[in-house]
This record gives structure tokens, sequence and C-alpha cells, in this order.
């Protein structure tokens, strides 16, 4: 996590390091037993505020953040935008400074912009956690994706892992996120898109990528489909939806290639029928409901690293919280 | 202007001519006497300038001073005071106002108020109507008002066969066609250079052969038509290969390029800072090392700021709301000491600043303009005096300009305008504007 001035954000994976992203998964581990308790609920973070600031619309990430800072007794206020602040004649300067006005601990940003979350750091005293801005990244799904990884494979690191990311990765702020964490912990990762989809320049990225779904779909450990957008088959990146399932979709019989162990992820919500076929999400190692859940708890575990205290966490660890 | 006399004591002349150690004695709006150890007059103002270059005043080729239409972000009055603390005598105001500087009131209006301004207001008018593209201004009505440059600038002229009618019209007219190069369908939805630093950002870039693609069209209209053209704010490596093989080619083509584009790279789009927002974007360091290389052998001609003034709310939008631009005419001049200190002769630097530009915009002396002369008795008292030695940290706070969209703020600089004189007037003494 990035530690600017005393403050602690989550902006980017980049601001973690390896340690600091096992350590966020082990504190996950400690919260799925939370989960399973009658009330599931700990008072590790009572009296602080929590506010979700969804300037794009995603009900799923918003729902996910808000119960995870519920279950850890924080206060929690909600900001939604279906139009951006600008065409209203509020900055976004104004809008967070009048939600820093009110106290909050912790802003968590979903924005439509690339580096809107990094921005708004300067206008709070707030930590921020970045939900998703524009095509630049998406920390916590991919610590949540990690998490599942990990937890599916009954392993502490990916080493070694290949993990297959397909589809739309130039516009991608997951795969962004995702190949990041992977990374972290050891995984090689491979893009598999058509050039029109790939990022304009891949320099940096520690991945390898494909044009060639089937030259490489039998030997990888995780296969990682990205939604593909209607709109990318109008503006001359794809000829048609028909044919990018043809070229790089999870079909049925490249579904019968897969290796039995492999796991298959989607970050949701799916197009049946374009990235994926209709029975291939319902192989019995797909994690995608799995994903669902551990969002809750990796997203705790975040909330608790940026707000929590040591007495917090012993007191996670003790008590239930009154309901 | 009450007839005035200043003494310019102590420093060392640079122009065209050379260098040389000598005072200034200013009468009125002209240079009387030049020359070592001048006895001071009764009456004079005396400005020091010791340890400081006396040279011709700067003439920024590229500045949107907004007016009309955007008098919040900047206007003739407080952009050309910007211009003085800059160094600058002269200044070429961009069309892409509201309205658009593309008929002979609205330029009158803008000529107008310049006659009141702390440097004198040169005009770009617009090629085209509105600056669509579409249908030409009236070239010869505003020639005869004395506009010498003309350019669509903020877009370039997307229909090349229309270029190609304005390049001919042009040329019966003895006026300079300039060009914003950027192909609009390369470059459709890119807020930033493309590359690996767009990639890494998720920001959609424009990729440097926007500006390159275009670049080679209009070096090809040159040659077509045989009308002379001015290239501006070049920034790619493409861009500046091109130019340099056209002018080995004899081809009548000038270019420019801007303080940031010699200085900054995409990297610092990093911060998501929409201070760093600015077309053509800052491109990679292959770029930058392009285009330095390319000022130090005289392919690009001369630098200039694009000071392009934004409202400070509306430079806090998210980096792709925002719009692009940056200020420029307060650092400029000091923004390039610093960081070409060493390469590029100092001759060559004045030369880049001044009279080059001074003579692309047809304000130079010997078209009977007032700018970019050798400090010599006879020509116009425009001088900046600039102190090569003065360490400063660029204050945003303390700016001059209405707008405070530069991208240099907190930047430690070497070398800094203490005075310019203006017609006469010392306009700016020891860094502060005088009026």
């Amino acid at each position: 996590m990035s530690d600017r001035d005393e403050r602690r954000h989550l902006l980017s994976i980049a601001d973690l390091d390896r340690e600091g992203l096992l350590e966020l998964l082990r504190l996950a581990d400690g919260f799925k037993e939370v989960a399973e308790r009658p009330i599931p609920k700990v008072p590790a973070l009572r009296g602080k505020t929590v506010a979700t600031l969804f300037f794009e619309a995603s009900t799923r990430t918003r729902l996910s953040f808000e119960t995870a800072a519920k279950r850890l007794s924080a206060d929690t206020m909600t900001f939604t935008a279906a139009t951006s602040s600008l065409s209203k004649g509020e900055s976004l300067r104004d809008t967070i400074e009048t939600i820093d006005a009110m106290g909050v601990d912790a802003m968590v940003v979903r924005h439509s912009s690339a580096g809107a979350p990094t921005r708004i750091t300067e206008w709070t005293s707030a930590s921020v956690v970045n939900a998703g801005d524009g095509q630049h990244e998406h920390p916590t799904q991919a610590i949540l994706d990690c998490y599942t990884i990990r937890e599916a494979l009954g392993r502490d690191d990916l080493t070694g892992l290949r993990v297959g990311i397909v589809g739309d990765i130039r516009h991608s702020r997951v795969a962004r996120s995702d190949v990041l964490a992977l990374d972290l912990l050891g995984a090689e990762v491979v893009l598999v898109a058509p050039r029109t989809l790939l990022p304009p320049s891949l320099e940096g990225w520690p991945a390898k990528a494909t044009a060639d779904l089937d030259d490489v779909i039998d030997q990888l450990d995780v296969v990682y489909l990205l939604r593909i957008q209607r709109e990318r088959a109008s503006a001359a990146l794809l000829p048609s939806l028909d044919e990018y399932h043809e070229r790089f979709g999870l079909t049925r019989e490249r579904a019968r290639r897969l290796r039995e162990s492999t796991l298959v992820m989607h970050p949701g919500p799916m197009n049946r029928g374009v990235e994926i076929a209709p029975e291939a999400a319902d192989l019995p190692s797909s994690l995608i409901t799995r994903q669902v859940r551990n969002g809750v708890l990796t997203r705790m575990a975040i909330l608790f690293h940026l707000l929590g205290s040591p007495q917090g966490l012993s007191a996670m660890r003790g008590e239930t919280a009154d309901a | 202007m009450p007839e005035r006399r200043i003494l310019i004591r102590g420093g060392t002349v640079l122009d065209e001519l050379g260098e040389r150690r000598a005072d200034v004695l200013v009468d009125g709006a002209t240079i009387v006497a030049v020359s070592e150890g001048l006895e001071a007059p009764q009456e004079v103002t005396v400005l020091d300038a010791g340890g400081c270059l006396v040279a011709p005043g700067l003439v920024d080729l590229h500045t949107h001073l907004r007016e009309p239409g955007g008098e919040v972000a900047e206007t003739v009055e407080s952009g050309t005071r910007a211009a003085a603390v800059g160094g600058y005598t002269a200044v070429v105001a961009m069309p892409n106002t509201e309205p658009a500087l593309d008929n002979p009131s609205v330029v009158r209006d803008v000529l107008a108020l310049g006659e009141t301004a702390s440097a004198e207001v040169a005009v770009a008018a617009a090629i085209t109507i509105g600056r669509k593209g579409e249908q030409l201004s009236p070239m010869g009505e505003l020639a005869a008002l004395g506009v010498r440059l003309f350019t669509d600038d903020g877009r370039g002229v997307q229909d090349a066969g229309i270029m190609r009618r304005a390049l001919e019209y042009a040329s019966d007219l003895g006026i300079t066609l300039a060009e914003h190069c950027e192909d609009e369908q390369l470059a459709r939805g890119g807020h930033m250079h493309e590359g690996a630093w767009s990639s890494r950002l998720g920001i959609p870039g424009q990729p440097a052969l926007a500006e390159e693609a275009m670049v080679a069209r209009d070096i090809g209209l040159v040659r077509l038509t045989g009308a002379r053209m001015h290239f501006l704010h070049l920034s790619s490596a493409g861009s500046v290969e091109l130019l340099r093989r056209a002018k080995q080619a004899g081809l009548p083509v000038t270019a420019e390029v801007t303080p940031h584009h010699l200085v900054l790279t995409d990297a610092e789009v990093a911060s998501f800072d929409p201070v760093f927002k600015v077309n053509p974007p800052l491109r990679a360091g292959d770029d930058v090392a392009a285009v330095r290389a390319a000022l130090l052998d005289g392919t690009l001609d001369a630098v200039a700021t694009d000071h392009a003034p934004h409202l400070t709310e509306e430079k806090e939008a998210p980096f792709d709301q925002a719009p692009f631009g940056m200020t420029g005419l307060e650092t400029a001049l000091s923004i390039v000491t610093t960081h070409l200190d060493g390469s590029l002769p100092r001759a060559d630097l004045f030369a880049a600043f001044s009279w080059r530009p001074a003579r692309i915009a047809g304000l130079d002396t010997a078209s009977g303009g007032r700018h970019g002369g050798p400090v010599v008795p006879g020509n116009p008292a425009n001088i900046v005096v600039f102190d090569p030695g003065a360490v400063w940290t660029v204050d945003i706070g303390d700016m001059v300009s209405r707008s405070r969209n530069s991208p240099f703020g907190g930047r430690k600089l070497q070398g800094r305008v203490r005075h310019t004189v203006f017609e006469g007037e010392p306009v700016v003494v020891d860094g502060n504007a005088q009026r």
C-alpha cells in the first residue's frame, strides 16, 4: 500500500509488494471464519466510516464493499452518480471535498476515468481505495482473484502457475491489475487476444501475448475470461462477436481440451455465447461464484488493513460484535 | 507614451551580431547608444544588467490569449503581462477563440486590445471559417490588416484538398500558413501519447503517427504548391526527421518546438494530473531526445510556448475529461536554459527565442517590424535582460497569467528574465511586472 503522509491507500497493485499482497491474502483467510459465524460481524472498525463513491454504476462491487465494511462494524455512506459530476457543474474536487467534510475514514471509489482515485487522494484526508478506475486498474478484483486461485489450489503462492487471460485486455482494468498481482505471486501470465484488443505496447508487462488460444489452452492451469463489451464489434476492433466467439471464446470444444484441474474464472457479468459457451460456465471447476463470495472476505482484509489498528485485530479474533 | 530614457548598464549584449560587453541607452522607443562605459545622462532610469545578457526581446509564435470568449482564463492584458515577465516583447495570438479569429472585425478587435498591452500582439488568423476546415477565411482582407500567419491551430486542416487550395491562395498574398499537425482519425479519442505509458495507465493514446502523417502530407503539399509553411509544436522523432529531409531538399518550411516537449515525457502522466495533458501530447524519451537534437542542429527553427491557459476548475477534472494545454510564457526561456544548458550555444538559444521566430512571424526589423533586430542604435527598444546565474523556484501562486496550469510548479530553474523593455518602457524590472 502506498503511504502518502500518514494515510494508506490502495490505488494500484503496484502499491503492493509480494509480502504485502500475501499479508492481505492471509488476513482474508482470518475473515473466512468470521463469515461462518451465526452473526458474521466483528467490531474491528467500529466508529470508522467508509464511503462508497460510485461515479460509475456497479451494483456488485459496491455491495461487496458495503457488506465488507458492515461486517467490520464500520458505518457506511453511499454516493452514486449516474452522470459525471462535471455535467452537473460540480467538479470532482468539489464533490470530494463535500463528502470529506462529513468526516469519512475511507473512500471507496469507482470512476469511469483512469486515475480519478489517485487524484482524489489530494482532496481528502481519508484513505482511498480504487474500486475500478476507467481502463486503468481494479486492484481489489485482482486480490480476490488471487485469493480464489490460491484457495482452490490450497497453496500460499502461485509460483510456476500458468494463467491465460483471454479477451479484451486493452480496455480491461481487471487485466491490468491481475497481471501485476499474478506476477507478484510468481505465476506466468499469457495474454490471449487479437492485436486490436491488446494494449498498444506491452513494454514492462510481466506477461507474454498470443492470438492463438488453441495453441495454449491445454497448457493452462487457469483460464481467466474477460467480458467483451458489445460495442467493440462496431469500432473496427472486431468483425463480429460471432467471430470473436469462434477464435477466442471458451467453446464446448475448447472446454473439452482443458485439463481436468484447470480453473475457469470470469470477473462477471458474463456474456454467455460470446466469451464463454453456456455449458462451460457450469463446469465443476468453475470458480465464478466463489469469486463473488471471496470478494467480501478480501475487501474486509483491505479495509481492515487500511483503517484497522492492532487492537482491532485482536478484537476481530476474539469476539463477535453486537449485531 | 512619455519620452523617457533608460540606461541598461553592465551587461553583455547578445544578438545576431555576436556577444560584446556594452551598456545600452534607450531614448523613447529607440536604442540610441550601445557601447561600454556609457555615462548616465540626467533623468535616466538605470536598469542594472550586471552578469546579465542583454538581447533582442523574445517573440512567441504560439500564444493563446483566450480573448475573445475565454477571458476567465486569460485576456490580452494578462497574457501579454505574463509574456513580458517571460522576456517576450511580441506574441502571436492564436485564432481558436470564441468566436474564432477568422474575419476582419474580430481581428481588428484583438489588434485594438493589443495597442495597450505589455507586448506587441500579432494575430494568427484562421485558415478556414470557424476553423472547421471547409471554407477559406478572407485571407486577402486579413492580410491587408497586417496578418502574416494563418492557422486553424487546435486542429489541423483535415482535408488535404482544402489545405492544398489554402496554400495556393496564400502564396499570392505573401503570408505563411501554419499547421497544427494532427490526423484526427488516427488521434481520435486519445488523451495522451500512445505507447508504454498509455498502455500501462489504461488511458487511450494518440500515436505519434497522427502528427507525422500530417507533417508528411503537408511537406508533400509544400512541394506541390511551392507555398511556404510553418509547422507548429512538432513533438516526435518521426516529425523532425521528415522536416530535416524537407529542409535538405530546399523546401520553404520552418518549425517550432515547445519547452515542454523538450523537457517532459509521457511518464509524467503517471500522476494522472491533467496539468500534464497537452496536445500534441508529451511524448516518449526517444522523441524528447530527437526534438532536442533537432533544435541543436537547426532543423527546428524556434522555441514557441503554446501557452494555453485553462481554469483550475477545468484542470481538476479527471484526466480524460480535462482540456488539453499548459501555460508557458513565464517559464519558457528558463526551462530551456536549465535543461539544455551546455548543449545549446547561447547565440542559438536566443536565435530560437527571438530573431528566428520574429522572421517567421514577419515581425523582424528587416521586414519593417520591431523585433529580433540587433541591439544597435536606431533599432526599436524591445529588449530582454536575462540573468543566466539566477536560481529560482517556480511558484504557481506567483504567476502573472490568469491561469495556473503550468506543469513546472515547484521546479528549481537556472536563469531568469530580470528586465523586459517594450518600446522603450521597462515593463518588467527585477522580475516584477510594472503594470
